[in-house]
C-alpha cells in the first residue's frame, strides 16, 4: 500500500518546510499527498444579522482564495515532480478539523510545521501543532 | 470619514437649536418633545386602541389580544412544539447536526446568538420594571405565560423565514416576512398572492416605524435615563442635555451603519454577550443571597396576578400589563426576529424553528424572570416615588450591590447600542424592500433612522414608550395574518422533519465525528 500525506499548510515558512517534507516523503515512499489549509472558524461566535447574511459568499471567498493563492501554487510543485496531490480548504478548528481530514482522505501521516500559530496564543492555548499531537489518531510529523 | 462628519453636520443643522446650545440648552429637549409628542400621541392612541374585555371594566389593547391569540393558536396547532421540540432544539444550537462540510456557514448557534442581541436589552431590563410599576408583581407572571406561548409564535416565523429566504444577486441571504407574506401567500392562489402582496408592503412599513420607535427612541431614551441616574439624577450636568446624550449615542450609530466601520459592530457583538452573561449572574448573585425570600417572591408574583385593587380591571387589567410588556420585550410574533434567522445555514426550515423557540425562553422566561424576583425581593417597587423603567430596575440592582449601577449603566447603553444597529439592519431591509436597493434610499434611511435616536433621547418615558409600542406592535397586524395562511405549510414541513427526527435518521455529525 502506498502512503498518502496529508500536509497542513498555514501559509508561514515554516510551512513552506512542512512541503518540503513531504515532498520528499512522497518521493522516497512512491506515494500521494494531500495538500489543506484549514480557516480558523468557531461555530460558536458571535455576530451581527449583516455579517451572517453575507456569510454564505464571504466562505466562498476565503475558499477560493485560500485553494489560488496557497495551495494550487503548491500542488503544481508536486505535479511537477510526478507526485499525485489532491488539494482541500476547509473551516474549523485547525487541529480538529486535520485530524477530520486524515480521517477522510485515509492518509498515513499527518505533516505540518512546528510554528504557525502567532508565539503569545500557542504559549497560552497550545498551539495546532501541539494538540495535533494529542489528538490524532495516525502519526504526525511536525516539522521545525 | 467625511460621511460621518457630512452627517453630523447633518443632524446639527437639523435641530435649530444646537448651534446656540449655551443659552437654549435647557429648552431643547422640551421643544423636540412639543414638536414630536403630537404624532407620537396619534400614533399611539389608533395602533394601540384600547378594547374594552366582556364582562370586566379591564381594557386591553387590540394588538396585545391579537398577538395573545396567534400564540394561543398556534401553540395548539403545533400540539405545544414549544415543549417538545426544546431538547431536539437544544441539541441542534450544541451542534450535534452541524455538517462539518458546510463550517464556516452561519450555525444554528450563531443565528439564535445574533437574533438575541436584538432581543435582549432593555425590554428585559426596563420592561420588567415597567410592568411591576404598573401592574404590580403579578404582571410578571402574565409576562411569562405570554413568553411561553409567544415561543409557538417564534417558531413559525422563523421556520417561514428561512423557507422562503431568498438570495441576491450580490450572494447575500434576504428573510423574513416580507419574503414569506409575498412569496409563501403566492402559492396558494391569485386572490392570497395580493393579500400577501399587501401584508408584505404593510409590514415593511411598519418595520421601518418600529425600528424608529421601539428599537431606537426607547433605547436611547431608557440608556439617557441610567446614565442621568448614574451621574447624580436631576442634580447631573446631563439631566436636561438629553439631545446632546442622543447626538453622542447617534453619532457612535453612524460610525456603524454610515461610515461603514463594521469592526466596531463585530467588537459589539463579542461584548453585549458578555455583558448578558455580567448581569444574568449579578441577578442570580442577588437572588441566591436572599434565596429565603425567593418562595414568597413567587407566592407574591402568583397571589396578585389574579388580581389586586390598585391596578383597574383586576386581573385582566395586570394580564393586560404584563402581556404587553412580554410582547415587546420577546417581539414573538412581530416578525423582526425572522429577518434575523433566516441567514442559518440548513436545508430543513424546522430546524431553526425549533431553534428560534430558544429566543423568547432565554429572553422573556429566564432573563425577565431573574429582573423581576430582584425587583420583588428589593422591595422598591413599593416606595420607589414614581421611579419607573430602567431607573427601577438599577435601584433594585444598588440595594444589593451598592456599585452595580455603574456596570448597569455600562450594560444598558451597550444593549441600547447592539439593538439599535439590529434594528437599523431590519428597518433598512424593509426599507429597501419598499424603496429598492439603491444608496439614496439607504442614506435617506439611515438618516431617519439617526434623527430618531437624538429624539428618543430629548423626549420622556410616557411619550416615547406609547409610541415605541405602538410601531413595534402593530407589525404584528400584517405579519400574523399572513401567517394564517401559511399555518398548513409549516405543519406539513413539521409533520416531515419530526418523523425523521423520531426515525433517528438525521445525520448527526457529532457522533460519527468521535468514531
Amino acid at each position: 500500500m502506498s502512503e498518502k500525506y496529508l500536509v497542513g499548510l498555514d501559509g508561514s515558512e515554516c510551512g513552506e518546510r512542512a512541503v518540503a517534507a513531504a515532498l520528499h516523503q512522497a518521493q522516497v515512499s512512491q506515494g500521494s499527498v494531500v495538500l489543506s489549509y484549514v480557516i480558523p472558524w468557531s461555530p460558536f461566535t458571535f455576530s451581527t444579522a449583516e455579517e451572517n447574511a453575507l456569510r454564505h459568499k464571504r466562505r466562498e471567498e476565503e475558499l477560493a482564495r485560500a485553494a489560488e493563492l496557497l495551495l494550487i501554487p503548491e500542488q503544481q510543485r508536486f505535479e511537477a515532480v510526478g507526485i499525485s496531490c489532491e488539494i482541500v480548504a476547509r473551516h474549523g478548528h485547525p487541529a480538529k478539523t486535520l485530524v477530520q481530514l486524515a480521517r477522510e482522505y485515509e492518509v498515513s501521516m499527518i505533516v505540518v510545521g512546528v510554528i504557525g500559530d502567532t508565539p503569545l496564543k500557542s504559549r497560552f492555548l497550545g498551539g495546532t501543532a501541539s494538540t495535533l499531537i494529542q489528538i490524532a489518531t495516525c502519526p504526525v510529523l511536525v516539522v521545525p | 470619514m467625511s460621511t460621518i462628519r457630512t452627517l453630523a453636520s447633518l443632524i446639527t443643522a437639523s435641530l435649530p437649536a444646537a448651534a446656540s446650545a449655551e443659552q437654549t440648552a435647557v429648552g431643547l429637549d422640551e421643544r423636540i418633545e412639543t414638536l414630536l409628542a403630537p404624532l407620537t400621541g396619534w400614533v399611539e392612541r389608533i395602533i394601540l386602541f384600547p378594547t374594552p374585555i366582556p364582562g370586566s371594566d379591564a381594557q386591553m389593547a387590540f394588538v396585545v389580544l391579537w398577538l395573545i391569540i396567534a400564540a394561543f393558536v398556534f401553540t395548539f396547532y403545533f400540539r405545544f412544539i414549544n415543549l417538545r421540540g426544546l431538547a431536539h432544539g437544544f441539541r441542534l444550537i450544541r451542534g450535534d447536526y452541524n455538517d462539518p462540510r458546510a463550517a464556516g456557514e452561519v450555525t444554528h448557534f450563531q443565528a439564535l446568538a445574533t437574533a438575541l442581541s436584538g432581543t435582549v436589552g432593555l425590554g428585559n431590563i426596563a420592561g420588567v420594571a415597567i410592568a411591576v410599576s404598573v401592574g404590580g408583581p403579578g404582571a410578571v407572571v402574565w409576562m411569562m405565560l405570554a413568553g411561553f406561548l409567544g415561543m409557538s409564535s417564534k417558531f413559525v416565523e422563523c421556520t417561514l423565514g428561512v423557507k422562503y429566504r431568498s438570495i441576491n444577486p450580490d450572494g447575500s441571504v434576504s428573510g423574513g416576512p416580507m419574503w414569506y407574506l409575498s412569496r409563501g401567500l403566492a402559492e396558494r392562489g391569485p386572490a392570497l398572492a395580493t393579500l400577501g402582496k399587501v401584508c408584505a408592503v404593510v409590514f415593511a412599513i411598519f418595520c421601518v416605524g418600529g425600528s424608529f420607535g421601539g428599537a431606537n427612541m426607547f433605547q436611547s431614551n431608557q440608556s439617557f435615563q441610567q446614565i442621568v441616574g448614574v451621574t447624580g439624577g436631576s442634580e447631573s450636568w446631563f439631566a436636561d442635555k438629553g439631545w446632546l446624550f442622543g447626538l453622542i449615542m447617534a453619532f457612535f450609530v453612524a460610525l456603524v451603519i454610515i461610515g461603514g466601520i463594521r469592526s466596531i459592530a463585530r467588537v459589539t457583538s463579542k461584548i453585549v454577550p458578555l455583558m448578558g452573561a455580567i448581569y444574568i449572574t449579578a441577578g442570580l448573585v442577588i437572588i441566591g443571597v436572599h434565596i429565603d425570600q425567593v418562595p414568597a417572591a413567587f407566592a407574591l408574583m402568583f397571589s396578585s396576578a389574579f388580581g389586586v385593587s390598585s391596578v383597574a380591571g383586576g386581573m385582566l387589567g395586570v394580564l393586560a400589563i404584563g402581556f404587553q410588556r412580554a410582547a415587546f420585550s420577546s417581539e414573538a410574533g412581530i416578525g423582526s426576529a425572522a429577518i434575523a434567522h433566516s441567514a442559518v445555514q440548513t436545508n430543513e426550515p424546522v430546524s431553526e424553528g425549533v431553534v428560534a423557540l430558544y429566543e423568547p425562553f432565554v429572553d422573556t422566561i429566564i432573563v425577565c424572570t431573574i429582573t423581576a424576583l430582584v425587583i420583588i425581593i428589593s422591595g422598591v417597587y413599593i416606595d420607589g416615588g414614581g421611579m419607573s423603567g430602567v431607573e427601577l430596575t438599577s435601584e433594585a440592582f444598588e440595594s444589593a450591590i451598592s456599585w452595580f449601577p455603574y456596570v448597569l449603566a455600562v450594560a444598558v447603553i451597550l444593549f441600547a447600542y447592539s439593538t439599535m444597529l439590529a434594528w437599523s439592519y431590519y428597518g433598512l431591509k424593509s426599507w429597501t424592500y419598499l424603496f429598492g436597493e439603491t444608496r439614496g434610499a439607504e442614506y435617506t434611511y439611515k438618516t431617519l433612522f439617526l434623527l430618531f435616536v437624538v429624539a428618543g433621547a430629548s423626549m420622556q418615558l410616557g411619550a416615547v414608550i406609547g409610541f415605541s409600542d405602538a410601531m413595534i406592535l402593530a407589525m404584528a397586524f400584517p405579519n400574523l395574518l399572513g401567517i394564517y395562511f401559511l399555518l398548513p405549510t409549516v405543519r406539513r414541513e413539521l409533520d416531515r422533519y419530526w418523523a425523521k427526527v423520531q426515525a433517528g435518521t438525521l445525520q448527526t455529525w457529532r457522533e460519527n465525528m468521535r468514531r
